[in-house]
């Protein structure tokens, strides 16, 4: 006996939703995971009219949903939105170069268009350099902190008004779980923030922030859209798995846990008196830093030198000997070359 | 309506996607049948099955318990399981089944 679609009552459901328990046909799904975005871009403002805006685009399920989901609101509701597609290449063999295929499609299909921006351009280094340097541990560290800053490059190349992101309510959740765990106080407070940036630097959305990924999945499935789905072949270890695994429980038991975590995480206060960073500028490049070094310069000055642990933990009285060009000491040098592989 | 308590073999196909085609040699579409059994095969049995018969490597990854690993989207002729019953659901002749994998990139 097939369960009968909640919303229109006559057709049958194709999925239960997580967040609302409610069982919806496929043209009930698809309206109402559009309309909650729309939503969700309308309640926070996210966008203004003839603003030009890149979307990034990795060919994942995220962000292939994303540009669809822009591409028919911006048509439905007239947002005035000029879409381009921006795209990060790592440069991981066997995986990034496939997923780049999907997104060449995607430009296709959706006849928008591409920017790439590669590590190797941008810093000299690709992502499979650097894991021959630094080893299957950190590595993710120092992904992650190269590909925003390429995200803000290809954006300024394109010269883009603001950046959208496929971020979903369980990568924020999770987000709010890794910083719990790591005691990371300023993370905390900005990682649920739906648009962040602005004062010199792009700013950047997340209008999936409330979109389950359970649901991103069903809408690119039952809406046959092609994407690219392989975990990032030096991932297993990265700390975020075992937030999600944990995360991934708690949706079994509790399906709101997710959109809860969240609205933890939008609730919390910091307390007096907890010391917070101050926002200033990489006196080496500009780009924004709480540090006198940005991370991304760190991590390169780390690379470039041989020393693949400079920029992985807290080596702040470091930064003033590396800007001044004095050499390490030899302690120094020994803690900041060793390597777990 | 009436379903009957002999199981005769049941064929079904099998789709695993989003990833976990890779615990699976690779392969996204399998075309099964399941032996004669006196009772009804169900999603619960069928997993044991399928671990036993079609997973490569990594058990862990696909199943946990006696269940699909949390993470993991299963389809009953393109309607999600959570409608049908989950495990407890009985399995008929012809059905098509999709497990997508949400546990990657995006």
């Amino acid at each position: 006996m097939p369960v009968v679609c909640s919303g229109c009552e006559g057709r049958p459901a194709v999925l239960k939703r997580p967040k609302t328990g409610h069982s919806l046909c496929r043209a009930c799904f698809f309206w109402a995971f559009e309309e909650e975005v729309h939503q969700t871009v309308l309640s926070a403002r996210l966008f203004r009219p003839g603003e030009r805006v890149g979307i990034g685009a990795s060919g994942g399920k995220d962000s292939t949903v994303l540009a669809h989901v822009m591409k028919v609101l911006n048509e439905r509701y007239s947002y005035g939105l000029e879409l381009v597609l921006l795209s990060v290449d790592e440069g991981i063999t066997g995986y990034r170069d496939d997923s780049l295929e999907t997104v060449r499609r995607n430009q296709q299909q959706y006849s928008l268009p591409l920017e790439v921006v590669s590590y190797q351009q941008l810093y000299g280094w690709t992502m499979d350099d650097i894991v021959r340097q630094v080893g299957r541990k950190n590595n993710c560290t120092f992904c992650g902190v190269f590909r925003r800053q390429a995200l803000d490059r290809g954006a300024m190349m394109l010269k883009v008004d603001k950046i959208c992101t496929g971020h979903n309510a369980d990568d924020v959740a999770e987000t709010v779980l890794m910083n719990v765990l790591r005691g990371d106080i300023a993370r905390l407070r900005r990682c649920t923030a739906i648009m962040t940036g602005g004062g010199g630097v792009i700013p950047r959305c997340k209008p999936l922030k409330y979109a389950y990924e359970k649901e991103i999945v069903l809408y690119a499935y039952f809406n046959k859209l092609d994407y690219f789905s392989t975990e990032c072949i030096y991932s297993p270890n990265a700390y975020r798995g075992h937030a999600r695994a944990f995360l991934k429980d708690l949706e079994a038991v509790r399906p709101s846990s997710i959109v809860d975590v969240i609205h933890s995480g939008e609730n919390l206060c910091v307390g007096v008196g907890v010391r917070m960073p101050v926002q200033g500028n990489c006196t080496r490049c500009g780009y924004i830093s709480s540090q006198k070094l940005c991370k991304a310069c760190v991590l390169l000055e780390g690379l470039n030198r041989g020393l693949p642990k400079l920029g992985i933990g807290k080596h702040q009285r470091l930064h003033d000997k590396i800007l001044a060009q004095e050499p390490l000491s030899e302690k120094e040098e020994r803690k900041l070359r060793a390597v777990d592989f | 309506g009436y379903r009957a308590n002999m199981a005769a073999p049941i064929d079904l196909h099998l789709e695993f996607g989003g990833g976990a085609e890779l615990l699976f040699g690779g392969v996204k579409d399998h075309q099964v049948q399941l032996p004669n059994q006196a009772e009804p095969w169900d999603i619960r049995q069928l997993l044991v099955w399928i671990k036993r018969n079609l997973l490569k490597e990594r058990p862990e990854l696909f199943i946990q318990g006696d269940t699909v690993r949390p993470g993991i989207l299963v389809l009953i002729n393109d309607a999600d399981w959570e409608l049908m019953g989950e495990l407890d659901y009985q399995l008929q002749d012809k059905d098509n089944l999709v497990f997508i994998s949400t546990l990657h990139g995006g």
